[in-house]
């Protein structure tokens, strides 16, 4: 990972500034006090006779980054619904920190916890402006009068310009979002992810469609937030999880195959039966 | 897909007050004039426009929920029959003993069915108040259940669309019983007056123009209000993406069952201003077919903008009254092709036509 | 008074008429003769013996002479002193020998004199015939007879009853004896018959076999016969309740049937394309407009032109919804919501156009005799045959097109298409000509529809806007892209309404279904069968 000249770097990891979506927000529920931020144990789900999950257990730690990866139809994205709300596991428990049941909640209520999602395929609101779409994803209260009632403040103004500039979109702020193109979309999400400050971040390959530099901006910007936030990578690009030095747990036919750095990974025997079987793992 | 602006933008609702405003001076003026005058502004012509203001709200409440929601509703008729019925239970008491039977404590259809008491749930509409906090009442309670089933378990869609219709039919049917307590078949009419003024009279039926006129403009504003806040962008995120909306911590259903209430009350309002002008109320106005028709004008006018919807309404339904005159036979073929049409190639309805005008073909 | 005077009066020129005719009588063979002239001129106990004489002579038209004194068919021909057929004919009377050999010759009012008749003998001669129906070799007409004396078993002698049972081969003669014999039992003095007439009563849910337990039941003198008759009279109720939950299952599945094929139609269109066709009960309506032009252009056979019916309202609305989706639906794809206005404007089109070119007003369409009629299983349960065709048809379509698309070729593109359009177009299927043919034969279908439909329906412009709401319900409840859900809801919603209506009345009975409906789907909203896999999504 190369760290690029001082007039192209990142504001968003320039030491001299402390943004505060890089605080972690409080949640009076959350107990991270063993350390371990999600925990999923046991999760079976079963799609009309596919068995997508079965028997999977995954704990990703406070602060951690964790990058997941595992050919087509491991069980990568049902894992990722299973987290969101968005599919409800057969069996199994699936805990963020020590007292919120996961599997008790709805998806708004999972968001509001603090569990952020940015989707495979780009998915911001087209008919809205950059702005609004920061605006809407921005921490704070999700109360119907409330969100009513709001009103955007020099200093919320503030904090969403330097976020639409942070993601090199502040000469789009009042554009429509549907205008912009694929890799500006993908800025947008991650930007509208960021906004939401979760304590939990599920990031569904975050490269799709992002030139090089683009990317190295990207992996630059997980890494940065990572250590305040627990942050989960799903990624087909090798190259961009060998840059994230991370963590890797391998997902095969819906249960983890290996877990372990990513030179570990690449040595596994089983890991390479699975991917050589089908496809480069360097690919 | 193509990219709009959908929310309100300052000039347009400007426009449009501005617009509002001057029609019903205007009209009022003209009205006024002596009736041998070129600008002379019949009476006939007063409660007409009158009518289509209430239809124009009727299409703002449609707007709401599916231009900014996406929520389809088929069964909009039905918060518009019930406002206009709670309206029309305030307008038979006031009938008293002036009736055909001359009871003063039964409507003459309740005499004609041989009842010897007022049911329970008339009780209370002889007082203006208590109806006025019917004719809003009613039709949101309504909703509300409905809506706190249907959007909590997420039915959405055509099935929405389904159900809504499925409910104003069912409505329809009930309304249509002798024993429902409210004019079976024949509904509610022979209304004479309304806080002692004359139902029948000129100045009435202007005042009632005017009323119409001005609810229509706080309905407008009340929605621009809601449409400009954060929560009408929240509104246009669920109508685009609504589990993305969901995943930033909205919670859709309750976005959802507040806006569908409000705006079933405000058809609610529509109705009851519509009923004391026509003068009769029958539970034809539940019919699909009424629900289907609102959802047209507001096709028609343009979808997502609140002008289009009123546009939508009056031209629509100035059409059909100049057709139902000029060639009755053709109006529901050019209703049908009307149908048609604007979902083929004018998907945006008027308003629409006007943007694109106005931003020329590529938007930048 | 007067009319107790007037009867006298009748009377004294009656005796006075058949004084006058004393003459003997000829009616073509010597034992006739005497017969007859025993009857003509007899008083009244001779008469009857005479009637009696005629009974017993063993030949073959004896039935047909009898019923013809009865019918006042038969006449004395005064000039001739001979008993004649004679019928009416404007003012003189057509006359011809008894045993019908001679010319037929005509006679004036005065010349033919009808043969008298009283209350009494009519009586005895109704009995009579039927004691001779008794006997019949014709198993219909021993039936017919036992009937005649149902009313009044103690007209006939236990001797010839028990004689009558023991030579009895013919099961359903022989029910009806057993029946008549209970009912002869139960007014027996002797309380041991009478409960032996209640054990056979017991299966016999005739009104009036039921009146006779109940008497029994209430007033019996005999405590034995008293408690029999009410354990008799709770089995026949147990059993009138049990036929008539049948029947409402009957009339639930009928009204089944009828939903299930107006949404079957639907249950294509929406179910495999998505598309939702508000305009699918104007082509019901079609459907059911080709019926009545089909007996407009065959008005002398009722029967083939029904049956023709049917393929002609499958293409001819088969080629409107071809029509329409290659117009208007083709460039809607994927947006349900907006091909759900355009159908509606196509439905109030299709709607006008019936009114502006056939009428405004229902158009007659008649039922051809084969489908009116009932099947009767026993007095309290019986069936109409035009339900039961109807039941029977809507099964039989639905089993043609589960085929169809379960089976054919076509059947596994349309199912291709519906599942991956990509896939199946990358796989050569022609997918907007599958398209125009599934919207097709959805069409198709709502038009034979209609044709059922005109068989129990009046058949105006406004008939598929009854329908709509039902059949969308239908499709919904039974879970879209479903058709065995589509059957079952159909039949489903029609045994709901149908139980419902006995205490709730139609309409209430319709709204509480729909009510039921709308929560349901709250509840469950892809319906009782959701689609496996990749579900339509129609938001």
């Amino acid at each position: 990972m190369s760290q690029s000249s001082g007039t192209q770097q990142n504001p968003l990891i320039r030491r001299d500034r402390v943004f505060e979506f890089l605080i972690p927000r409080q949640v009076d529920d959350l107990d991270l006090s063993h350390g371990t931020a999600l925990y999923l144990e046991d999760i079976s789900v079963n799609f009309d006779g596919f068995q997508a999950i079965s028997g999977l257990n995954f704990y990703v730690n406070k602060g951690e980054l964790r990058c997941l990866i595992g050919p087509n139809g491991a069980g990568k994205t049902t894992l990722m619904d299973i987290v969101t709300g968005k599919t409800r596991p057969d069996t199994g428990s699936a805990w963020f920190g020590q007292r919120i049941n996961l599997l008790r909640m709805d998806e708004a209520e999972i968001a509001q916890v603090g569990i952020g999602r940015k989707f495979q395929k780009p998915s911001v609101f087209e008919n809205l402006s950059v702005f609004d779409n920061l605006e809407l994803s921005m921490a704070g209260t999700r109360n119907l009068w409330k969100t009513f009632r709001a009103k955007i403040d020099g200093q919320t103004l503030s904090r969403l310009e330097s976020m639409a500039e942070t993601i090199n979109l502040i000469d789009h702020l009042h554009s429509p979002a549907g205008m912009l193109s694929h890799g500006q979309k993908q800025w947008l999400e991650i930007g509208m992810l960021i906004m939401q400050n979760p304590l939990l971040l599920l990031v569904d390959e975050p490269a799709a469609g992002m030139t090089h530099q683009e990317m190295d901006q990207t992996v630059e910007l997980l890494t940065a937030l990572a250590g305040d936030h627990a942050i989960v990578v799903v990624e087909h690009d090798m190259d961009f999880v060998r840059a994230l030095n991370a963590p890797v747990t391998v997902l095969h036919q819906g249960s983890v195959l290996a877990e372990g750095s990513m030179a570990e990974i690449q040595a596994n025997p089983d890991v390479m039966r699975v991917y050589l079987g089908t496809e480069d793992v360097s690919c | 897909m193509s990219i709009q602006r959908t929310h309100q933008s300052r000039t347009s609702t400007l426009l449009f007050v501005i617009v509002l405003m001057a029609t019903l001076i205007g009209v009022t003026v003209c009205n006024q004039l002596p009736e041998s005058h070129p600008l002379h502004v019949g009476n006939y012509m007063i409660t007409l426009l009158g009518k289509y203001l209430t239809y124009a709200i009727l299409a703002v409440s449609v707007d709401l929920v599916w231009g900014y929601l996406g929520i389809l509703s088929l069964g909009h008729a039905a918060f518009f029959a019930l406002g206009g019925y709670a309206m029309g239970m305030h307008l038979m008491r006031q009938i008293g003993d002036r009736g055909v039977y001359g009871n003063p404590d039964l409507p003459d259809f309740m005499v004609f069915l041989n009842w010897t008491e007022l049911p329970w749930y008339w009780l209370g509409f002889d007082n203006f108040a208590f109806t006025a906090l019917m004719i809003l009442l009613v039709p949101g309670l309504l909703a509300f259940v409905f809506g706190w089933f249907a959007f909590r378990s997420r039915v959405n869609g055509v099935y929405l669309s389904i159900i809504t219709q499925a409910l104003t039919y069912a409505l329809m049917l009930a309304f249509f019983r002798n024993e429902m307590g409210l004019g079976g078949n024949n509904g509610l009419t022979d209304f004479r007056e309304l806080l002692g003024f004359d139902l029948r009279s000129d100045e009435v039926r202007l005042g009632l123009f005017l009323a119409s006129g001005i609810a229509l403009l706080f309905v407008y504003l009340l929605c621009n209000v809601i449409l400009r806040s954060r929560l009408g962008k929240v509104s246009i995120a669920i109508r685009d993406a609504e589990d993305r909306t969901r995943f930033i911590g909205y919670r859709v259903e309750h976005v959802k069952l507040a806006l569908f209430t409000l705006s079933a009350m405000i058809a609610g309002l529509a109705g009851a201003l519509y009923v004391p002008q026509v003068g009769i109320i029958n539970p034809g106005e539940f019919s699909p077919l009424n629900s289907i028709e609102v959802v047209v004008w507001v096709a028609i006018g343009g979808r997502g903008t609140l002008y289009g919807a009123v546009l939508g309404a009056i031209g629509v339904n100035y059409a059909k009254t100049w057709f139902t005159g000029a060639y009755p036979e053709a109006w529901l073929f050019a209703l049908g092709l009307l149908f048609v049409l604007v979902t083929l190639v004018l998907p945006k309805g008027v308003a629409g036509l006007f943007k694109r005008a106005k931003t020329g073909t590529s938007p930048s | 008074m007067l009319q107790r005077r007037c009867t006298l009066l009748i009377l004294l020129f009656l005796i006075g008429t058949t004084t006058l005719a004393r003459a003997d009588v000829t009616a073509g063979s010597p034992e006739l003769d005497a017969i007859f002239t025993q009857f003509v001129e007899g008083k009244t106990t001779q008469r009857t013996e005479a009637l009696d004489d005629l009974a017993a002579s063993g030949r073959d038209d004896t039935r047909l002479l009898l019923n013809a004194i009865l019918e006042g068919d038969l006449m004395l021909h005064k000039p001739s002193s001979s008993i004649v057929w004679a019928t009416k004919e404007g003012r003189q009377y057509q006359i011809q020998s008894l045993d019908r050999t001679g010319s037929v010759d005509t006679a004036g009012r005065r010349d033919v004199k009808r043969l008298k008749l009283d209350n009494r003998l009519r009586s005895y001669l109704r009995d009579l015939i039927a004691g001779l129906g008794l006997r019949s070799a014709d198993p219909v007409e021993r039936l017919a007879a036992i009937s005649a004396l149902m009313g009044k078993p103690d007209s006939m002698a236990d001797e010839l009853l028990t004689e009558l049972l023991n030579a009895e081969e013919d099961a359903n003669v022989k029910a009806a004896l057993t029946s008549l014999l209970a009912r002869k039992q139960v007014g027996s003095s002797i309380a041991a018959e009478r409960v032996q007439g209640l054990v056979i009563l017991r299966d016999d849910l005739s009104p009036d076999s039921r009146r006779l337990v109940s008497q029994l039941a209430n007033n019996d003198p005999d405590n034995t016969v008293k408690e029999a008759a009410l354990a008799v009279q709770q089995a026949q109720e147990g059993k009138v309740t049990l036929y008539g939950w049948l029947e409402t299952l009957f009339f639930g599945l009928s009204l089944g049937s009828i939903l299930v094929l107006a949404a079957i139609g639907l249950a294509i269109s929406f179910g495999v394309m998505g598309v939702i066709n508000m305009a699918h009960g104007e082509l019901i309506m079609l459907g059911a407009y080709c019926t009545w032009a089909m007996q407009q252009l065959l008005p002398n056979s009722l029967t083939a032109s029904l049956l023709l019916s049917i393929p002609v309202a499958f293409i001819f609305t088969g080629l409107v919804g071809i029509l329409i989706e290659r117009t208007v639906i083709r460039f809607l794809y994927g947006r349900p919501l907006e091909t759900l206005l355009a159908t509606f404007g196509i439905s109030l089109i299709l709607q006008q156009l019936v009114r502006t070119f056939v009428s405004s007003q229902n158009v007659p369409v008649a039922n051809p005799p084969f489908m009116s009629g009932v099947i009767e299983f026993n007095s309290v349960f019986s069936l109409t045959l035009n339900r039961l065709y109807i039941l029977a048809f809507c099964l039989v379509v639905f089993a043609l097109l589960l085929a169809l698309l379960k089976r054919s070729r076509f059947g596994l593109e349309v199912r291709a298409v519906s599942q991956n359009r990509a896939m199946a177009r990358a796989m050569g299927v022609r997918s907007a000509r599958i398209d125009s043919l599934t919207f097709g034969l959805g069409a198709g279908i709502a038009g034979i529809a209609g044709v059922a439909l005109s068989q129990v329906t009046n058949v105006g412009p406004n008939l598929g806007q009854a329908y709509i709401v039902d059949s969308f319900m239908v499709v919904v409840f039974g879970g879209v892209g479903n058709l065995w859900g589509t059957l079952i809801s159909g039949m489903t919603l029609g045994i709901a309404n149908k139980i419902m209506e006995p205490w709730a009345g139609a309409i209430l009975a319709k709204i509480l279904v729909l009510v039921f409906l709308i929560m349901f789907i709250q509840k469950r909203p892809r319906g009782l069968f959701p689609q496996r896999g990749r579900a339509v999504d129609a938001s």
